[in-house]
């Protein structure tokens, strides 16, 4: 396929979202939305240690309370072997998922849960969960990746072994896996350097912070055949994992999708899900679970904090010769950090010939690790992107120039093994230095700093039905959750290709008996895979319909083609046929017309952004100030330029508030101290400018209408964007985040 | 356990509902009346999603308990569009593509509306103080910003409105 059309009608524009009206009167239903008649409410019994052993559990008391209907602990689940999760994000086994759901043996996280209750209301649940009574063997914690790499560190598995090694070891360890990639040779090629750095960074573990939190009703029968409403990134991968560690068959259960409120990845596996249905089975009644703030905090999976020592050299032109990185990333409870895409990514930008990364996946008493917008790429791409600023500024060059010098482009070979396809890194590093911000006057205790970021993107699995409605309009179905527009996106594909209005076109999220397989709402596929499927099926309608305008007219079917929602003859011989005729009469044609197109798609296109961040410090209190900031970033093709920005301003700003602010914090025993929103600072507005957007276009070849994800990729720069403004502006390189002001004030006393 | 009867005033209209004394205003709205367009994201006063204005005051419905509604008057996002008609503010987040997954919404259009009902013409610096209580974790909040500023100025230049449909 190839972008060949570059002027539209619907593609580009930016039509009002089809699911907008219910969204901005209180009427679209998020997980917690649901009710249903003589429904019990779930509450969860979480571990108050950050490690220790399960010696009993008593909860025949909670269990005589009045109105509780049902009690489950670890023992009620199947033990599960080993077998990799296939389709969720979280780099985990079925044992380890279900040892995260409900603890066996031991609680590995303050939050772990240990036991859920069902209850006619929810305040007897939360009370029945008070008087389960929890022998517990305190462990020491490992709270670190310092101290869980250490040779007598305490084990969190003693049936851990790490994997990778050249040599392995016999011995039991909190490192899960150990992974290298390397090309050319570096420790030769450091000669080759006019200039070599080397530093050490490190970032904390932050949460995606969606403002919904977890929520599902489930309602299993007497067959053990059920409906579980609730929001998801996927409701066939939850339905999957769901049923997996429940031993049930996936088919048994219906999933219906709730608007997702907010997932950044941190949606795509399970925590409530097994519990509420094993719940409703037991009890026989339908099970409401909704999480607090403090259980998504303390329970769901933050993203890695991460330790990383980078090394680079190049040349005096700036032309990088050589790079190497070790980087060690907290999984959380169990194994499945992101660190191999840390590995990927953090080089990707640019062409280096010598390289080599190792990188390790390291299991600590913290909850366990889940995907995060762009996972394992914005530590790395803090670190890489704080160092080339140095390399440039002791080699002379210009931040912009050095990138530009190394830049990938179409035909280079990623660090990580394959050839660059058409890519727009140089396009939106060129839009960075010729926007008017990046030559903008700056104060005193100003500083202006840019990164670039890579994300992969994905394809996958993926199904989408298009039908045409009696009345000529049509439905444009798939089964992928849609968290910021991709409704209103797939239906100005199928507005371009069927040729009638964007909004005479119902997009819809279907449940998992409505339509086939898709994969989860990530790697910022949706726009990119279910598009594609979509214009597949559009252009199999759209030849069904010229088919049979043809039987009619008695013509050869190549007489016939589809112009502006009509089907005409070549010859002008007959009167056009509208899709409202055609649609009207197709019971005399053959039926209705709808056509389901599958497809699983290679040729994701790859993801880059360049970002300008300009702050100001205060040299008293250390607060650093975002006051500009642009975000270039390539699209491919931007469907919805409205939600295209959205992603580059959204990604961007928690990027900030990575840089900035977010931060887990624990106490000597492993107590998460700030499991709120007040001491969990997510950027607020009056923290933050306009956020300015050049949307590049360098169409993607793999989709009919270019596009390329674009979803993940702005969070991967604001980190070391910030970061190298914030030395700008005074002269001190901070490479641990967050940038607190307490750290700043510590670094501007520094010498 | 016995529960309260509290009558108020819900988007103009009289209302009553049973409650226990430890419930929250957010939880009657909720659980009690059925209106689930406000929406809980912290419970503890931190997020500005159960935003509702109670007596012309804009308050998080998660710190205030049900029984002290007793004789007020609440406005919540399902009274926000006038019949068929949308708010300016309404108009302008759909149009100005204010929201992405659109949990924060309603308490995003009810913490504007009470920041309009008493500074029609708010600067920039004004409007992302008015909604500081809020958090949007998906938009960085620029297009929020610049569609209250909008909203601010059809209202202060009122044009045809539109029907909801």
């Amino acid at each position: 396929m190839t972008a060949t059309r570059t002027a539209y009608k619907w593609v580009g524009t930016r039509p009002v979202r089809h699911d907008g009206l219910d969204k901005v009167t209180g009427r679209a239903r998020f997980g917690a939305d649901f009710a249903t008649a003589g429904m019990l409410h779930g509450a969860v019994l979480r571990s108050p240690h950050a490690h220790a052993r399960i010696l009993s559990i008593d909860f025949s008391d909670a269990l005589a309370l009045p109105g509780v209907k049902a009690i489950i602990t670890g023992a009620d689940l199947p033990e599960l072997d080993d077998d990799h999760v296939e389709g969720g994000e979280g780099n985990a086994t079925y044992r380890d998922l279900s040892r995260n759901v409900l603890a066996r043996r031991k609680v590995l996280y303050e939050g772990h849960a240990v036991a859920a209750v069902a209850a006619t209301t929810l305040r007897i649940a939360r009370e029945a969960a008070r008087l389960i009574q929890v022998e517990y063997r305190v462990l020491p914690p490992v709270l670190s990746l310092k101290e869980a790499m250490a040779e007598d560190a305490p084990l969190l598995h003693d049936d851990l072994f790490t994997s990778g090694l050249d040599m392995p070891l016999e011995k039991a360890s909190n490192i899960a896996a150990r992974h290298v990639t390397s090309r050319g040779d570096p420790d030769s090629s450091w000669e080759e350097a006019d200039l070599v750095v080397e530093r050490e960074y490190f970032t904390k573990a932050v949460h995606q912070g969606y403002i919904e939190p977890h929520a599902v009703v489930a309602q299993i029968g007497e067959d053990g055949k059920g409906t579980v409403w609730g929001s998801s990134q996927g409701h066939f991968v939850i339905r999957t994992l769901t049923a997996n560690v429940l031993g049930w068959d996936p088919g048994d259960m219906k999933f219906i999708p709730a608007e997702i409120g907010g997932g950044f990845g941190g949606k795509t596996t399970i925590y409530l899900e097994p519990l509420a249905a094993l719940l409703s089975r037991r009890a026989g009644r339908a099970v409401k679970m909704v999480m607090t703030r403090h259980e998504v905090f303390r329970a769901t999976g933050p993203t890695s904090a991460a330790w990383m020592k980078v090394k680079m050299g190049a040349r005096r032109d700036g032309k990088l010769v050589a790079a190497q990185a070790w980087m060690a990333y907290e999984a959380g409870a169990f194994p499945g950090s992101p660190v191999a895409l840390g590995i990927m990514g953090i080089f990707a930008p640019y062409d280096i010939p010598n390289v080599y990364m190792e990188g390790y996946d390291v299991v600590v008493n913290k909850p366990k690790v889940a995907a995060y917008r762009a996972p394992g790429a914005p530590m790395v791409g803090f670190a890489a992107e704080s160092l080339i600023d140095e390399l440039a500024e002791g080699l002379g060059i210009g931040p912009m120039e050095i990138r530009l010098r190394n830049a990938v482009s179409e035909g280079v070979r990623a660090v990580y093994g394959p050839k660059y396809r058409k890519i727009g890194l140089v396009e939106t590093l060129e839009a960075a230095r010729d926007h008017p911000h990046y030559s903008a006057p700056l104060g005193p205790w100003q500083g202006r700093g840019v990164a670039c970021g890579w994300w992969m993107n994905y394809g996958g699995e993926t199904t989408a039905t298009v039908s045409i409605n009696l009345d000529g309009g049509a439905v444009v179905m798939s089964g992928c959750p849609d968290i910021g527009g991709s409704r209103a996106s797939l239906a100005q594909m199928a507005a371009e290709e069927l040729g009638i209005d964007v909004h005479r076109i119902e997009p819809v999220v279907a449940d998992t008996h409505s339509i086939g397989y898709n994969d989860l709402t990530g790697g910022s596929r949706v726009t990119f895979a279910v598009g594609i499927a979509v214009v597949d099926a559009a252009r199999q309608l759209i030849d069904d319909m010229c088919t049979r305008a043809a039987r009619m007219w008695d013509i050869a079917r190549e007489q016939v083609e589809w112009v502006d929602g009509r089907a005409q003859s070549v010859t002008g011989a007959f009167p056009p046929m509208t899709l409202e005729e055609l649609a009207a009469g197709s019971a005399r044609t053959g039926g209705p017309l709808s056509a389901t197109r599958t497809v699983n798609p290679r040729g994701v296109g790859v993801a880059f952004s360049t970002q300008i961040c300009d702050v100001e410090v205060d040299p008293d209190t250390g607060r650093v100030t975002i006051l500009r900031y642009t975000v270039t970033q390539d699209a491919g093709r931007a469907i919805h330029p409205d939600y295209v920005e959205g992603q580059m301003q959204g990604g961007a700003v928690q990027g900030i508030g990575w840089a900035l602010n977010e931060e887990y914090l624990f106490d000597g025993d492993g107590v998460m101290e700030n499991p709120g929103f007040l001491d969990y600072r997510m950027p607020v507005a009056s923290d933050l400018p306009m956020i300015d957007t050049v949307i590049v276009e360098v169409p993607n070849p793999d989709h009919p209408y270019g596009v390329r994800g674009v979803g993940e990729v702005g969070i991967v720069p604001p980190l070391a964007a910030v970061a190298n403004a914030v030395y700008a502006a005074t002269g001190k390189r901070i490479r641990e985040l967050p940038m607190s002001p307490v750290k700043v004030l510590e670094a501007l006393s520094s010498h | 356990m016995s529960r309260t009867h509290v009558t108020c005033v819900v988007n103009g209209d009289p209302v009553d509902f049973l409650c226990h004394d430890y419930q929250t205003l957010l939880s009657a709205l909720r659980d009690e009346l059925g209106m689930t367009g406000t929406k809980e994201g912290c419970g503890t006063g931190d997020c500005g999603a159960c935003s509702v204005i109670l007596d012309g005051q804009l308050v998080c419905s998660c710190l205030v308990f049900a029984p002290e509604a007793e004789g007020r008057s609440i406005e919540t996002i399902e009274g926000m569009a006038d019949g068929r008609h949308l708010h300016p503010l309404q108009e302008s987040f759909l149009e100005g593509a204010a929201f992405q997954c659109g949990v924060c919404t309603p308490g995003f259009l009810i913490a504007a509306k009470a920041l309009l009902d008493r500074n029609p013409s708010p600067t920039e610096t004004e409007v992302r103080y008015g909604v500081a209580g809020n958090l949007c974790r998906c938009t960085g909040y620029d297009k929020i910003v610049r569609s209250v500023l909008d909203a601010a100025a059809r209202m202060r230049e009122p044009h045809a409105r539109k029907e909801t449909g």
